[in-house]
C-alpha cells in the first residue's frame, strides 16, 4: 500500500532514510512505527510504503483507518547511514528481502530520476517468497528493461514459489545469487542490504564471502512485523 | 499529550474489569526482550541471595527443586499495555527462600543472568505474593519467557517479574534497576497505572 | 544465541529528539570490548519497553532510549566515546 503525505515544508531527505509515524488514541495511548520513504519527495509530498502486518494495530489504521485529509505525527527524515547520496560514484548493490525492498526502491528512483547516463549502475537481487510477494513489479520490469546505458539490472530471487519456467528454482538466498546481476567484489560496488533480521545477516555473510569489503556493505534489518 | 489521530483507538482496552486502567487482553504470550536470551543448564544454574552485610545464600538448581512448590494461576500486565487472565505457574514462593534469611532491608534488586537488573520494595516479594517460577502451563519455562526460572511478581507490572532470575540483592535503599534507571517506575502497580516516573 | 530484530537504523528517531546531527552514522566505541562501529550496526532490542543497542562485538549494552510521554531518556554509559560526522551534506531534495 501506497501512502502519500502532505508535509508542510518538508526538508527534503535522502533516499534509505525513513520516518516515524506516531498514532494516538483519546485516552493517550500511543503507538509508533517505521516507514522508509519509497521515493523521492515532490515538494511537500512523501511516499511511504505500507505493508500491512497481520493483527498489526498501526498498519491496519494506515490502511483501513485512515481517511484523505487526516492527520498523523511524524517525525524526519531520520538516518543518515543507511543511505544512498547522488554524489556517490561507485556502482551499486541493493539486495532486498521481502519488504526490505522499500528504502532500496528509494534509491533506484532517485537514480533515475537524475540523468541514468551519468549515474552509477545499478543491480538489484530482489528476494521474495514467491512471485506475488513482489512488490513495484511494473515499475522493476520497466526499469531493468531500460536501455543497458540506463544501467539498472534486477535478479528476482523466490525463496518458496519460482514462476513457471524459472531457471532458478525455489530456495534461499545463495552466493550465485549475487553474483548473477553482474558485479564482483573488485568492482568494489556499495552494497544496501536490507529486510528481516535473519535475510539481512545471510546475505551479509554471504557479501564478505565473496570478498566485499564489510566497509562497503551497508544493512538495515527490519523487525519480524516488518517496516 | 500529542493531538489524537482521528479514528484511531488502538487495540481495544479495558472492557473487562480485572483489565487495569489502558492495558488491553492477549491470548498470545509476547516475547519482550533486552537482550540475547542466556543459555543456562540446570547443572550451572545458581540462585544468590546477598544480605545487606554481606551474607550470601545459594541454591543449586536441585536444592531449589526440593524446596516445596505452589502451582497459582494469577493474571499479568505488561506495561506495553497487554494483559493476559489466568496463567498458570508453578515456583517456589520467596517466603520459603527467604525463609531462613536474616535481614533489616527494606528494597531488593533483582539480577538475571544476561545482566538484567529490576528494584522492589521487599514485603513486595513476601506473603504469598512472589515466586521463582520454573513451569507455565504445565510445562517447563521456556527460555524466551525467562526459563530455566524466571521471577514472578504478578501485581506489579511484569517488568518486575526479572526473567532468568539468578539472584536478590537484599538493600537498605532502593536502587534502580534496568528499566527504573531509564524513566520507569520505582513500583509499578498496574492498577495505579505507575508506568513511568512520577505516574 | 538469539538475534534481535533490530538494529541501530531504528535508534535515528527517538535519538533525532536528542541530537541536532544524525547518530546513526556516529561511531562508538565499546567500553567493554573497545571495539568501535557506527550506531546503525548496533543490534537492537525494542522498540518496547524501551530501545536497548548493544555492541555486535561483545553483546554488552551500549546505548539505550526511552520515550516516556513527557521525557526522552538516554544512557550512554557503555561507550567510551561518540563521534558524529558533523559535516554531513544536507538532504537533497
Amino acid at each position: 500500500m501506497t501512502l502519500v503525505l502532505d508535509v508542510p515544508d518538508w526538508p527534503g531527505h535522502l533516499p534509505g532514510q525513513h520516518v516515524d509515524v506516531r498514532l494516538t488514541a483519546p485516552d493517550g495511548y500511543t503507538a509508533t512505527r517505521s516507514y522508509s520513504v519509497s521515493a523521492p519527495a515532490r515538494g511537500d509530498h512523501v511516499e511511504l510504503t505500507v505493508q500491512r502486518v497481520p493483527d498489526g494495530e498501526v498498519s491496519s489504521f494506515l490502511a483501513d483507518g485512515l481517511a484523505v485529509g487526516d492527520a498523523v505525527r511524524l517525525r524526519g527524515p531520520v538516518g543518515g547511514w543507511f543511505v544512498w547520496r547522488a554524489a556517490q560514484p561507485e556502482p551499486v548493490l541493493l539486495v532486498a528481502g521481502g519488504s526490505g525492498v522499500v528504502p532500496l526502491m528509494s534509491m533506484l528512483r532517485a537514480r533515475t530520476e537524475q540523468d541514468p547516463d551519468a549515474s552509477p549502475p545499478f543491480r538489484l537481487v530482489y528476494s521474495v517468497r514467491e512471485p506475488d510477494d513482489v512488490i513495484y513489479r511494473d515499475e522493476l520490469v520497466a526499469l531493468a528493461a531500460l536501455p543497458s546505458g540506463a544501467g539498472v539490472r534486477l535478479h528476482l530471487v523466490h525463496t518458496r514459489r519460482a514462476p513457471d519456467g524459472d531457471v532458478r528454482p525455489a530456495g534461499r538466498l545463495r552466493e550465485d545469487d549475487l553474483v548473477a546481476p553482474g558485479w564482483e567484489a573488485a568492482d568494489a560496488p556499495t552494497c544496501y542490504v536490507c529486510g528481516p533480521t535473519g535475510f539481512v545477516e545471510s546475505a551479509a555473510d554471504l557479501l564478505v564471502g565473496l570478498g566485499h569489503a564489510a566497509e562497503h556493505i551497508r544493512t538495515e534489518r527490519f523487525g519480524p512485523s516488518g517496516p | 499529550m500529542d493531538f489524537v489521530t482521528r479514528g484511531f483507538q488502538g487495540r481495544p482496552r479495558g472492557r473487562d474489569d480485572r483489565l487495569p486502567p489502558g492495558q488491553y487482553l492477549t491470548a498470545d504470550f509476547p516475547v519482550l526482550s533486552a537482550g540475547p536470551t542466556p543459555g543456562v543448564d540446570h547443572d550451572d544454574w545458581e540462585l544468590w541471595v546477598a544480605t545487606e552485610d554481606g551474607t550470601r545464600h545459594t541454591w543449586s538448581w536441585a536444592e531449589l527443586m526440593e524446596l516445596p512448590s505452589d502451582t497459582v494461576t494469577v493474571d499479568i500486565h505488561c506495561v506495553t499495555s497487554w494483559s493476559k487472565l489466568d496463567t498458570e505457574w508453578r515456583g517456589v514462593s520467596l517466603d520459603t527462600v527467604l525463609a531462613d534469611v536474616e535481614t533489616a532491608a527494606d528494597f531488593a534488586l533483582v539480577h538475571s543472568y544476561g545482566g538484567y537488573t529490576t528494584n522492589l520494595p521487599l514485603e513486595d516479594l513476601l506473603d504469598g505474593q512472589a515466586w521463582v517460577a520454573f513451569e507455565f502451563d504445565g510445562d517447563d519455562l521456556r527460555p524466551e519467557h525467562g526459563g530455566p526460572a524466571r521471577l514472578l511478581v504478578p501485581h506489579l507490572y511484569f517488568w518486575k517479574s526479572a526473567k532468568w532470575v539468578r539472584g536478590i540483592e537484599l538493600l537498605l535503599e532502593d536502587s534502580p534497576g534496568f528499566w527504573e534507571q531509564l524513566g520507569y517506575h520505582d513500583y509499578g502497580d498496574p492498577w495505579r497505572e505507575q508506568r513511568y516516573q512520577g505516574d | 544465541m538469539t538475534t534481535p530484530d533490530w538494529d541501530g537504523n531504528l535508534m535515528a528517531g527517538p535519538l533525532s529528539e536528542l541530537f541536532a546531527l544524525d547518530v546513526t552514522a556516529a561511531v562508538v566505541r565499546c567500553r567493554g570490548c573497545g571495539s568501535a562501529t557506527e550506531v546503525a550496526t548496533l543490534r537492537v532490542y525494542g522498540p518496547d519497553p524501551g530501545l536497548v543497542g548493544r555492541c555486535p562485538g561483545c553483546d554488552d549494552v551500549l546505548l539505550r532510549v526511552v520515550r516516556t510521554p513527557d521525557a526522552v531518556w538516554l544512557d550512554l554509559g557503555g561507550v567510551t566515546s561518540l563521534r558524529v560526522p558533523a559535516e554531513l551534506p544536507g538532504p537533497s531534495a
